[in-house]
């Protein structure tokens, strides 16, 4: 049987029976969502995707595809963003199977028609799926970006003197940024001297070590001259058993020991009061 | 082809590179520097390149040759004003811009030349 006669013959059913299939598909939706959504939103939603569901069926237009898959997937990013699983939005769609099932199932001779109509069906419930991924991979992006951002503040600890605490792993995105930070800070307040403090660092490999020499490098170009501390003695070890060498770079194990030496390098002493 | 104007305060000449610099004025730029230490004895030089937005091996080249040339004339040359984009791409580039000092900016270069002599 030529496929448009059985979307078009679908359509025609759907439309006749349209009262009692929404009803019994918004009764089936609001006991699965316990609670989280009023019956009346869920007869709203689920109302505008069939009379969709039905003219695509009827191939009543050629945008009519494009605008179920639109309001689907805005449906499906609204779940995803109040906490509904994947399969409870699936559900939802799927769930209109059942509702016209119950009712088809004493009209003989629609089986082709519902093998169609499931097909579609089945389809738009995997749609389902893949919006809530895409929408928590984005939000998991954007989480990502925020924490970077987070992580690498640059503070002044005595004139001139701006220190660069690093909290947690450093890989070339954070290297990027911290070299962005610093060096801008170091143009902001003409500082001469830069503590990077790696305390925070995990571990400390030839990966980092070549990061945290391109920072020194790179602000080196902008005249300031950079200590690094919070070497802790595993990390020492690790250090020169991978014949790491950091040259003319001075290491001090704490902030405050590469304090006292930037500030006697800048000519200044400290003394009790 | 842009001349870039070199200017002697006391002992130190003075070139700010506004442009993006094409190989001719290179030349003439390095040309003309190497003159006016020969006339003027200066002791340092300072090349401000607040103006200079991207940076490649060519201009790291050149900068380096200059630092040489006027070592021979028993001069000191400090690079200033460089941006953060441009010090981050030397550093990837892996030009270590040697025989050239830097600062962050002309006033600091200054200190750094007066403090040598």
């Amino acid at each position: 049987m030529d496929v448009s006669v059985t979307g078009q013959r679908m359509a025609d059913y759907l439309r006749e029976h349209q009262d009692k299939v929404v009803g019994r598909w918004t009764e089936l939706v609001t006991t699965g969502v316990h609670g989280r959504i009023s019956a009346d939103e869920v007869r709203r939603e689920l109302s505008e995707l069939y009379a969709l569901i039905t003219r695509v069926l009827a191939r009543a237009d050629d945008h009519v595809a494009g605008e179920l898959r639109a309001t689907l997937d805005e449906l499906s990013r609204g779940r995803a963003r109040n906490g509904f699983t994947p399969s409870e939005t699936a559900l939802g769609i799927f769930t209109l199977k059942e509702a016209v099932h119950e009712l088809i199932a004493d009209a003989a001779g629609m089986v082709p028609e519902f093998l169609a109509f499931s097909q579609l069906i089945d389809d738009l419930g995997l749609g389902t799926f893949e919006a809530y991924s895409a929408a928590r991979e984005q939000i998991i992006s954007d989480q990502a970006t925020a924490m970077l951002e987070l992580s690498t503040p640059v503070v002044r600890l005595w004139k001139n003197i701006i220190a660069v605490p690093l909290i947690g792993t450093l890989d070339s995105a954070r290297t990027q940024l911290v070299m962005e930070k610093l060096l801008d800070e170091l143009v902001a307040t003409g500082a001469d001297h830069a503590v990077i403090d790696i305390t925070g660092v995990p571990t400390v490999d030839t990966e980092v070590a070549q990061h945290l020499l391109k920072t020194v490098s790179a602000a080196r170009l902008l005249g300031a001259e950079c200590t690094i501390s919070g070497i802790r003695p595993q990390v020492a070890q690790t250090i020169v058993s991978l014949g790491i060498e950091f040259g003319d770079i001075a290491t001090k194990a704490s902030l405050a020991d590469a304090l006292a030496l930037a500030l006697h390098k800048a000519g200044l002493k400290v003394v009790p009061v | 082809m842009e001349q870039v104007p070199i200017l002697k305060i006391g002992q130190t000449l003075f070139v700010s590179i506004q442009i993006d610099l094409q190989d001719e004025s290179v030349i003439m730029l390095q040309e003309d520097l190497a003159n006016k230490l020969a006339t003027t004895g200066a002791r340092g030089v300072i090349i401000d390149i607040t103006g200079v937005e991207i940076v490649d091996s060519f201009i790291g080249r050149m900068l380096s040759t200059i630092g040489s040339v006027s070592r021979l004339f028993d001069a000191e040359t400090v690079i200033v004003g460089m941006r953060p984009a441009v010090a981050i791409t030397l550093t990837e580039l892996g030009l270590s811009l040697s025989g050239v000092r830097t600062a962050l900016n002309a006033e600091k270069g200054l200190e750094i030349l007066n403090g040598k002599h």
